[in-house]
């Protein structure tokens, strides 16, 4: 712009500048805070527009009631075939193809989430406590006996908070745990929000390759685990002859595309709880009297669980939604085909729902009613495995290691601020 | 109190098992809730207001 380009023309210019992206970077030197422009947004602009990467725009939703009204109802669409559907930029790439239930609407998306809804009920996952509590002790006996403590520090990340969640689900699903590097390497650029689209395609192609080849190989002896009982359920429904009135039932719906069911639970299972767990530590590091009161009291370890999701809310790009018929969310009018994306950090930092909001309060009475598992239909289906791997891993580091402490200043923690799920790529600690 | 359940509706999420375990369990088949007690007694009042206001998928109707 010319230096001599008039006031009145410089500010009418000004109002047809694109809106700006997402805001994804926490304050200076406040690692734990969510970006500081959701504050004012959602006291002046509650729903307002940015920009995605390819030039498109979605709105942008930050208020509490707001982010349940809208993901608690289903004209707002998870399809993301739909008209309108926010694309550009989304977690795990832009692709249509292969969709995971995630990805759909009722009644596809019911019909497929109760397909899998049974393994991870609250009473089966408790059921799976004794071992992830086994899986925990061992990983820490190594770390115990790694010489990195004394030298620079041994990476929580990799020792422990990657390990475990990575571990629990590959048993689950019945992938080879030996496998890890491939499919955490993977799972690490499909959720980078830097790497070109063209890029995290080519990560889930491999992904969905290497997956196949799994499901291919378990045709012929399935196994006891998900992905086992999914291929028996695929076989039946698949190859049996069926009586006329399931036939026609069965041509409403999609055939099961097991390796899009693997790729999901693979990919949701280890990264979002390896960095609630090692942020979570990090935290407890910082703020010793919090982190006494749960060594002496364990049963506020739950609630203390439910507290850090909120407080640290590591879904950073979305849920996202598209407007399937013109809908009013406390006066401001969305129209069929605009796009939705919801800032979970900032639901959960809501002070007109969380008193004093932006401190950590283990013992907080309404905790639970965070929406760092979404909201609505969607709402995270591993979330009790989540809570249970939580509440075992923070447990028994506070009990085994009670003088653990960042090996570096905390400037110098690398934290995810590139990534769609928020956390610290590497997490050096010593004690 | 009288509770009402919209199943069909449950995304299986168990959050009110997990608030209310003497109300609510979750089916074997499918972890769709299923009611313990219609008519709990007054010291499980806030927990089951507690769960119907969680309930992800509004599935929970609680009757005074």
């Amino acid at each position: 712009m010319s230096p001599t380009t008039p006031m009145s023309e410089m500010s009418e210019m000004t109002m047809f500048t694109a809106p700006a992206p997402l805001p994804v970077e926490p304050p200076s030197g406040c690692p734990f805070d969510p970006p500081a422009a959701f504050a004012a947004l959602r006291t002046t602009q509650p729903i307002s527009k940015i920009s995605l990467p390819d030039g498109s725009w979605a709105w942008l939703v930050t208020r509490y009631a707001d982010i349940r009204t809208i993901l608690g109802d289903t004209r707002f669409s998870s399809d993301t075939t739909v008209h309108g559907y926010p694309l550009s930029g989304m977690t795990g790439g832009p692709s249509t193809r292969n969709r995971g239930f995630i990805r759909m609407d009722p009644p596809e998306h019911t019909r497929l989430r109760r397909m899998v809804t049974r393994e991870f009920m609250v009473k089966r996952v408790e059921a799976l406590r004794p071992e992830i509590q086994r899986i925990t002790e061992e990983l820490c006996d190594a770390m115990e006996r790694a010489e990195g403590r004394t030298q620079g520090g041994v990476d929580l990340v990799q020792a422990l908070a990657l390990p475990v969640p990575s571990l629990v689900i590959s048993l689950l699903l019945g992938v080879p745990y030996e496998d890890h590097d491939l499919f955490q390497g993977l799972t690490g650029t499909l959720l980078s929000r830097t790497v070109p689209d063209d890029e995290r395609e080519a990560a889930r192609a491999e992904l969905r390759d290497y997956l196949d080849r799994l499901v291919t190989a378990k045709e012929a002896d399935p196994g006891d685990d998900i992905l086992g009982r999914l291929i028996v359920e695929q076989q039946r429904t698949g190859e049996l002859t069926l009586p006329q009135a399931l036939n026609s039932v069965r041509a409403e719906g999609t055939p099961i595309d097991v390796a899009a069911f693997a790729a999901l639970l693979l990919i949701a299972g280890h990264e979002t709880t390896a960095n609630m767990i090692s942020l979570s530590a990090l935290t407890l590091m910082r703020d010793p009297a919090t982190a006494e009161k749960l060594r002496q009291e364990p049963a506020l370890i739950r609630g203390a669980v439910e507290e850090l999701l909120r407080f640290h809310s590591i879904i950073r790009n979305g849920p996202r939604r598209a407007a399937t018929a013109d809908v009013e969310v406390d006066g401001h009018l969305i129209r069929a085909g605009e796009g939705v994306v919801v800032a979970v950090p900032s639901g959960n930092r809501d002070e007109s729902v969380f008193a004093d909001a932006d401190r950590l309060d283990v013992c907080r009475p309404n905790a639970q009613h965070h929406v760092a598992f979404g909201y609505g239909i969607h709402q995270c289906l591993g979330q009790a495995l989540a809570r249970v791997e939580l509440q075992v891993v923070l447990g028994t580091l506070l009990r085994r290691f009670p003088a653990m402490r960042p090996a570096v200043p905390v400037e110098e923690i690398p934290f995810r601020t590139d990534m769609s799920i928020y956390g610290c790529h590497a997490l050096p600690v010593t004690w | 109190m009288k509770i009402t359940l919209d199943a069909d509706k449950c995304c299986a999420a168990g959050q009110c098992v997990l608030i209310a375990p003497e109300v609510f369990d979750q089916r074997d088949e499918d972890g769709v809730v299923v009611l313990l007690d219609a008519a709990p007694p007054a010291a499980q009042h806030d927990a089951v207001r507690e769960a119907a206001a969680i309930c992800p998928a509004t599935v929970i109707e609680v009757h005074a």
